[in-house]
């Protein structure tokens, strides 16, 4: 059976990918910093698919333990989906440089670090699938949100960067674009249904991406229109919007 | 985020805030940041049980924590629905103990409205199978109860509607099957006289309801059908069903696409469809093997069913008699007949002896209708809820949503004792809803 890793686990996306890719009959490694708080989503993937389930104690932000992390996997994941991210407060972030820190480490350094490691292995195997999950606010900065957006925005330079070096080895990657998701994270918002995907709808969509091949998804997949037309508005124009 | 937010019924609609949590320590926090919270679980209760201005969504805690499938010990976080669990379990030859007719509620609703099913008589309320649970009370603190360890929460807990805090993770007992197929007997009763005297004949079997056409009059006055039936074993599947005994042919539900106008439903449309379903049993008696879906869960097919009673909503009246007073039943009947009230599908159903602190059933006589809300209805329900009271009964809190304060304490004796144990646990810290401020049980 093939062996799904999900990266940063405690989310509700990641609990949504984890469970699909588990119904597909993938063995899952998850990883998490509270490793502890991933017990009840072990059990519970292992009851229900039969699959073979383990937790992993992960923390993005520690660059130095992602070596030793990824060595100490018993079984090298055939897929790695790094779904970690910090939404954080932008301005708070504007002001306080430990949390603009926090959103940049987590959302990109993190992101490249464990990346990198698990890249040389795929190389080296010259087989395997790597997934990023990013985010629409990383194709245009808009002031609401431009220090977690500047962060995805990175993180996904990154990710096309690496699907061209890697895809002369036999390694596919896949960038994800989620656009308005209702999560935990976003339960405070209101946010329009139809362009809101559930967590299960995103996680449908990124199975399916990776089965086919892409090499990069919006979703819902209004997604890649309204950001072809947000990213059209002249600069000039754009400036002035309080967006 | 603050939205529009109603129950199965309809009604009634408030504004209310709804937050999730994946982690026990969120729960706590939202316990600390609130003055007063209720949990909510699918919506799946008919009334106003699970509606408060703050309210604490358990359906992103649904993991399941353990399932031997030797014993059928079943362990898991409340926001699980039963529709999960069926297909965790009935593959592996388990049942839920006990399950209401529909499979859409959370296992913290089925332990807070303390749910019956077809085999009150026989196995008793889902509170009968539960061999423990975790219960967050107002002070912060998770605590375990039981039949043995602090029976006085567990027991309020059970039936409870959520007042004692927030139910987090129940382990209960399945029940062993051979077939997910049900052995169905269907058997016509010309008045309700003869019906309750099936329900005495029949009462050997596992599950037991009629469905009752609450119209008509004079000869046919309380006409129905009584269904009754058994898990079936591998002998008793034909060919087909014998292939794969543990798993059902695949059936896509339908679904109500919109509200429906409120004229749809009237006393003609109403008698013509309980003509129908009286009539599309030719025969007196049937006898079939059917898959489990459609013999506990038949409105399950049709998803968003309730929009069929349009966008005013419906309440649906549920109560329940004590055996010796069937003069009671006819009264309701009679009334509701001549106010040509009647509803789809009424339900009946006798319940077995239960004796505990808040829980809806106890021995008797159960009647469950669906009245589309309109101008008179809750001065009609008022009415019958007089009879119910005079006739010793009591009303379901899982349907309520517009009982009078006085009913409730008047019909429920331990209500006293309830709310006592409930303020025990959480001191100053309340977990409240609308129902049970209308109640004014805290």
């Amino acid at each position: 059976m093939p062996t799904a890793l999900i990266l940063g686990a405690g989310s509700d996306i990641a609990v949504a990918i984890a469970r699909h890719f588990a119904g597909e009959k993938y063995d899952i490694q998850l990883a998490a910093r509270k490793v502890d708080s991933l017990y009840p989503l072990q059990q519970d993937l292992q009851i229900r698919n039969q699959v073979k389930v383990e937790s992993f104690a992960f923390d993005a932000t520690d660059f130095d333990s992602h070596a030793a992390f990824y060595a100490g996997l018993p079984v090298k994941p055939d897929i790695t989906i790094c779904v970690f991210g910090y939404l954080g407060e932008q301005e708070k972030a504007q002001a306080n440089w430990s949390e603009a820190a926090r959103i940049i480490h987590t959302n990109y350094t993190g992101a490249v670090s464990i990346l990198n490691i698990v890249a040389e292995d795929y190389a080296a195997k010259g087989a395997g699938t790597i997934v990023g999950i990013s985010s629409v606010a990383g194709e245009r900065g808009r002031q609401s949100n431009y220090i977690y957006g500047s962060a995805k925005a990175g993180f996904t330079a990154y990710l096309s960067g690496l699907r061209n070096r890697l895809f002369h080895k036999g390694v596919h990657v896949l960038s994800v674009q989620p656009g308005f998701v209702y999560t935990r994270m976003t339960e405070h918002l209101k946010l329009p249904a139809l362009l809101t995907a559930q967590p299960q709808q995103v996680a449908k969509d990124v199975y399916k991406a990776t089965v086919k091949k892409k090499n990069t998804l919006y979703t819902k997949w209004c997604w890649k229109y309204i950001m072809l037309i947000i990213k059209s508005i002249p600069e000039g124009i754009f400036k002035k919007l309080k967006l | 985020m603050e939205k529009r937010l109603a129950n199965w019924g309809n009604y009634p609609v408030i504004s209310c805030d709804e937050t999730t949590f994946t982690q026990v320590d969120q729960v706590e926090d939202m316990i600390s940041s609130h003055s007063s919270i209720i949990a909510r679980g699918n919506g799946r209760c008919y009334g106003d049980a699970s509606l408060a201005t703050n309210s604490v969504s358990t359906l992103k805690f649904d993991k399941v924590l353990q399932f031997d499938t030797s014993t059928g010990v079943f362990e898991c976080q409340s926001g699980i629905t039963l529709d999960q669990i069926l297909e965790i379990a009935v593959p592996k030859g388990w049942f839920l103990p006990v399950t209401p007719g529909t499979k859409f509620i959370t296992v913290g609703g089925a332990v807070a409205s303390d749910v019956h099913g077809k085999n009150h008589h026989a196995e008793g309320s889902f509170s009968n199978h539960i061999i423990d649970m975790d219960v967050i009370t107002g002070k912060k603190e998770t605590l375990t109860c039981s039949k043995e360890v602090l029976p006085d929460l567990f027991w309020a807990t059970c039936g409870g509607m959520g007042l004692t805090g927030i139910i987090t993770r129940v382990k209960f007992g399945l029940k062993k099957i051979e077939t997910a197929y049900i052995k169905q007997k269907q058997i016509k009763a010309r008045n309700l006289d003869e019906l309750i005297r099936l329900f005495e004949e029949y009462n050997q079997y596992t599950y037991s309801m009629a469905w009752i056409d609450c119209l008509q009059k004079g000869d046919s006055f309380g006409r129905g059908i009584l269904i009754v039936g058994e898990h079936a074993t591998r002998e008793e599947l034909n060919a087909q069903q014998a292939a794969s005994p543990l798993s059902l042919p695949d059936k896509r539900p339908l679904s109500v696409p919109f509200n429906f106008p409120s004229f749809a439903l009237n006393t003609f449309t109403v008698k013509a469809f309980n003509w129908l379903y009286y009539a599309k049993n030719t025969k007196r008696e049937i006898n079939n093997v059917i898959p489990y879906e459609p013999f506990f869960y038949p409105l399950d097919a049709i998803l968003h069913w309730n929009r069929g009673y349009g966008k005013a909503g419906f309440v649906q009246y549920q109560f329940v008699l004590p055996l010796d007073k069937k003069e009671g039943l006819v009264e309701i009947l009679k009334r509701i007949s001549d106010a040509g009230l009647g509803s789809f599908l009424a339900v009946l159903k006798v319940f077995g002896h239960q004796d505990d602190l808040i829980s809806f059933p106890r021995q008797g006589y159960t009647l469950a209708l669906d009245f589309p809300v309109r101008k008179g209805l809750f001065a009609f329900l008022d009415e019958l809820d007089e009879v119910v009271l005079q006739y010793g009964g009591r009303l379901y809190l899982s349907k309520d949503a517009r009982m009078k304060k006085d009913v409730f304490w008047q019909s429920y004796p331990n209500a006293q004792r309830f709310a006592e144990i409930v303020k025990a646990y959480n001191g100053d810290k309340i977990f409240h809803s609308v129902q049970s401020e209308r109640l004014g049980i805290n």
